[in-house]
């Protein structure tokens, strides 16, 4: 085994046990977002342990990188990782959408490492952008990253954002598109059609990469390629499955918003112990 | 008597903000020739930016703008801004306490001719209702400099509501202002009117009508409509027994809901309201639209009549 794949390997680990995480915080919370939480756990693993600049001890240093999580109902992915990262303590994982918890059911600004409160579709690019904007005015190197989620594309904002990245020339600005082609009511491609999205995206004048989203290595790849083409926005589309790695919820809408119970969860964990 | 647009006063005021303070930055809804946003435009070519016809998307751009050290002033007509962006404005900019300004021009019925599409009646209603918000309406061209000031200097969401009519300058530079407080701009016997925006100098002329008949009204200027000045309304309501609210904008939610909330909790007195109805507006010359819709100095006294007949 080469020293690449090892790290390779040791990220799709953590990817497999933040996915426990995210199903046992679920099941005692009592409802939440699992679907779109094991989706984007892969990216979202290697942006915070491979890519991202960041500063658990001090989130709000000036020169760290900016995550943005615009689909803010995938808030147990990306409180697992900001705990494991360190941000704050794991036990609070156990609180999550509890009555006066740190962790709200959707993402929120309250939890250390957190930029944007969302969970309204469609509105973290703009604020992106603008820290993008304000990055450029102020001659500052660090990135602005932000996900998006495919069924939230149906939202008008999101077109009006990228736009605007384009326009202004954002280079300093990557997206990445959690393709998981499952809403909570059926396929994307069969409630509104977003595809092809790369397509779009060039025509509105980004640079292109699609990878599959729960690759590690496509996924390091094209984090790799950010930054290097001067004058545009970058987005990644990356295919995803929703409900990835738990076999009954995978492409099953029913899972975009419904907690595992007891017994389902017991079934998710064994799945997942085999992971990888 | 100077009559001035309070939307060019509110351009003036934002240039001499983006003189003083480098921090601050204008993007528009390509209406700045309208909002005289383009003032600051014109200076400070580098930090402004016309985001286009899109208002949700820059009301999401000042916010990440805001939460980078700078002081976005957010400008397009009131109607677009606050009920076109709405939901970014109570999620990215209120729940997320941004540090955005929002400047509304066009309010009120006085936009004219433009017609019920442009002429904004809902904003104070909808932008009280949000948690964080600083609403603001100021009475006349040289309140709302005070007013520009005072949102850059406030940490957090402010709404700045502006008309485009020329409208009677009733304060000057050494009048007070603050953020929250209301001012007394006559004293009265017999009743007080509290208005905001261009009602305070139609206010003011109905209070010298009802002089003519022998009754003596005070006029506030409740600029700040949230958070409002509780004190001056319950005070007021105690020393006279009678309120008259003036506000272009509708009825429902806007100043006389705010000032009737702290009145029918704290210390009960007749309150009439003058506002819009219920209804859309239509096109017609300001001055036309004022009186169709009854928001004219007449309008003012007649409801201080009703309201001291029912006072008793």
């Amino acid at each position: 085994m080469t020293e690449k794949t090892g790290f390779i390997k040791g990220l799709e680990l953590k990817a497999g046990g933040f996915r426990a995480e995210i199903l046992k915080m679920i099941n005692k919370a009592g409802a939440g977002h699992p679907g779109g939480s094991l989706s984007c756990i892969d990216l979202l693993t290697a942006l915070y342990f491979s890519k991202l600049r960041v500063f658990p001890e001090a989130p709000d240093n000036p020169g760290r990188d900016r995550f943005i999580m615009s689909k803010g109902h995938a808030s147990p992915a990306l409180y697992a990782v900001l705990a494991g990262r360190g941000f704050f303590p794991a036990a609070e994982l156990d609180r999550f959408r509890k009555l006066g918890a740190l962790l709200q059911g959707h993402v929120h600004t309250g939890v250390p490492g957190v930029e944007l409160s969302t969970g309204s579709l469609g509105q973290g690019l703009s604020f992106a952008n603008g820290m993008a904007l304000a990055a450029k005015l102020k001659g500052e190197q660090h990135g602005i990253y932000c996900m998006l989620g495919d069924g939230e594309m149906q939202e008008g904002q999101v077109w009006e954002a990228f736009l605007t990245s384009a326009h202004h020339k954002l280079d300093n600005l990557c997206v990445i598109l959690d393709a998981n082609k499952v809403q909570q009511n059926g396929l994307v491609a069969e409630i509104k059609n977003i595809e092809p999205a790369a397509g779009k995206l060039k025509q509105f004048g980004w640079k292109v990469e699609e990878i599959d989203g729960h690759d590690m290595a496509q996924i390091l790849r094209a984090l790799d390629g950010f930054g290097k083409e001067p004058g545009r926005p970058y987005f990644i589309k990356a295919d995803t499955i929703k409900g990835k790695g738990v076999s009954f919820m995978e492409l099953n809408p029913r899972w975009h918003g419904k907690a595992p119970d007891d017994a389902e969860l017991a079934a998710a964990l064994s799945e997942l112990a085999k992971w990888k | 008597m100077e009559m001035k647009a309070i939307r060019d006063g509110f351009g003036e005021a934002l240039t001499e903000l983006g003189k003083q303070n480098p921090r601050v930055v204008v993007l528009s809804g390509d209406l700045e020739d309208s909002t005289k946003a383009a003032a600051f435009k014109k200076e400070f070519p580098a930090r402004f930016f016309n985001m286009g016809i899109s208002e949700q998307d820059m009301i999401g751009t000042a916010a990440g703008m805001g939460r980078e050290g700078f002081i976005p002033f957010a400008c397009s007509f009131a109607v677009f801004l606050t009920n076109r962006a709405y939901d970014q404005i109570r999620i990215t900019v209120c729940y997320n306490k941004a540090n955005v300004k929002l400047a509304g021009s066009h309010a009120g019925i006085s936009a004219g001719s433009d017609g019920a599409t442009a002429q904004c009646l809902e904003d104070i209603a909808i932008m009280r209702a949000l948690p964080n918000m600083t609403v603001i309406c100021p009475a006349d061209a040289v309140e709302v400099k005070k007013a520009v000031r005072a949102a850059a200097a406030h940490p957090g969401p402010v709404y700045i509501r502006t008309a485009r009519t020329a409208s009677e300058v009733v304060t000057t530079e050494a009048t007070p202002f603050s953020v929250g407080k209301a001012l007394t701009l006559r004293e009265g016997k017999d009743l007080a009117i509290i208005a905001c925006g261009i009602m305070v100098p139609e206010a003011l002329r109905a209070a010298a009508l009802l002089e003519r008949s022998g009754v003596n009204a005070a006029v506030i200027n409740m600029s700040t409509i949230k958070p409002l000045d509780r004190e001056a309304v319950i005070s007021a309501a105690k020393k006279y027994g009678a309120i008259v609210t003036a506000e272009e904008h509708q009825r429902a939610g806007g100043l006389g809901a705010a000032v009737a909330e702290v009145l029918s909790a704290s210390f009960p007195v007749p309150v009439e309201f003058v506002a819009v109805n219920d209804s859309f507006g239509e096109s017609g010359e300001p001055e036309e639209l004022l009186a169709k819709y009854g928001l004219k100095d007449v309008d003012i006294a007649r409801a201080a009549s009703a309201v001291l007949r029912r006072r008793k």
